[in-house]
């Protein structure tokens, strides 16, 4: 089946990313298909390319881009959810003037008609939140 | 082959589920960003409104002491996207000691009808509520 | 059609458990996960109420959360059925929808 995650809260805060996290693995291994995965609300803050977790626990941004990376995931972060919390790629700096991005390159920024579109073209949309 | 797979545009059924009071998270403002850019994909959406939930519909909305944009006029332009079904649930109202006539008027213009002004806001019950849920493709929660 | 609800929170700290068990039809399935997965302990306050919700509706609870918590299957009500998360995925497939009660 093909599914579209949608992650509504913020790493580390909740457990939604991380539950989501081994979701979307395990639906990879048992051989579905991710079509997006769709980061809304505070889970935008989960495509920060500047936290420095400690060491010795999981490093929730690094754990979605090497999933990504390995599978071609597609990571898109709300453009509106972004711009309210202050996640921005290098077109947004510069677009919006600011003096600096954040966003890891794993993800993109784009806009709310990806999740509709996620709902529309996967067999499963699933809900991660608090 | 499913209903919404026959033709070029596959229609599903997206609903929208909140259950949590306006303001004091940021959910059912954000939420409802997601429902008028769904109106643009010629789905069939509906929204329900479920315990808490059902604040967000509540007339009288003053955030001028809070700081706060008042973001509920919102719900009032629904219609105009042809997003006219706002589902409430009888037992959340009742629970919360709250009628149809505490929640905002909302209405919208039904083309098929001359144009006639209609309600938007359906109270069913919980099990009606059940029973629409299963039909649905998508449920979105917030 | 039935049904997949995910429940997350736990039914002392939220009324979503209480709100899906009240909602949710017959032939469901209802699937406790991270701190949702206490409501699935033996002897709690809320134990009484989600074993009546059973055999009309199937149980889960996921067991990375449970044993996270300090629990094993031993101390789940009786016909809660244990799943990992290759068996969350299942169910998400096996039911005709899903809903996160978030």
């Amino acid at each position: 089946m093909k599914f579209t995650i949608l992650i509504n809260e913020g790493p580390y805060q909740h457990q939604a990313s991380d539950t989501a996290y081994q979701f979307t693995k395990a639906a990879i291994e048992n051989g579905h298909e991710i079509f997006r995965v769709f980061f809304y609300n505070d889970a935008v803050n989960n495509a920060t390319r500047l936290a420095i977790p400690p060491q010795d626990d999981r490093n929730i941004t690094n754990n979605w881009a090497e999933l990504a990376e390995a599978n071609k995931l597609d990571m898109v972060v709300c453009i509106a959810a972004a711009q309210r919390r202050g996640m921005l790629d290098d077109d947004e700096r510069d677009r919006q003037g600011k003096d600096a991005s954040n966003i890891h390159p794993a993800f993109r920024i784009s806009g709310l008609g990806q999740l509709v579109e996620g709902g529309i073209q996967s067999d499963r949309l699933i809900t991660f939140g608090d | 082959m499913e209903a919404w797979e026959e033709g070029d545009n596959p229609m599903k059924k997206f609903m929208f589920v909140n259950r949590k009071a306006p303001y004091g998270t940021v959910y059912a403002l954000e939420s409802l960003e997601v429902v008028l850019i769904s109106a643009a994909f010629d789905q069939d959406v509906s929204l329900a409104f479920v315990d808490d939930g059902v604040y967000q519909l509540k007339k009288d909305q003053n955030t001028d002491g809070i700081g706060m944009k008042n973001f509920s006029p919102t719900y009032r332009a629904l219609g105009d996207y042809d997003i006219t079904k706002l589902f409430v649930e009888q037992e959340s109202l009742t629970e919360r000691g709250l009628t149809l006539d505490d929640l905002m008027a909302l209405t919208y213009e039904d083309e098929d009808d001359d144009w006639a002004e209609k309600p938007s806001i359906q109270v069913v019950t919980r099990a009606e509520l059940a029973d629409l849920m299963d039909e649905q493709h998508v449920l979105i929660s917030s | 059609m039935s049904m997949l609800h995910i429940v997350n929170k736990s039914p002392f700290e939220r009324g979503t458990l209480d709100s899906c068990l009240k909602t949710s039809k017959d032939g469901c399935a209802v699937l406790l996960i991270e701190d949702g997965v206490v409501g699935a302990i033996k002897n709690s306050n809320f134990a009484d109420q989600l074993a009546s919700a059973m055999p009309a509706k199937q149980v889960y609870v996921l067991e990375p959360d449970l044993n996270a918590r300090g629990f094993t299957k031993d101390d789940i009500i009786d016909g809660i059925k244990t799943v990992d998360y290759s068996g969350f995925v299942d169910l998400t497939t096996e039911n005709d929808n899903v809903q996160s009660w978030v």
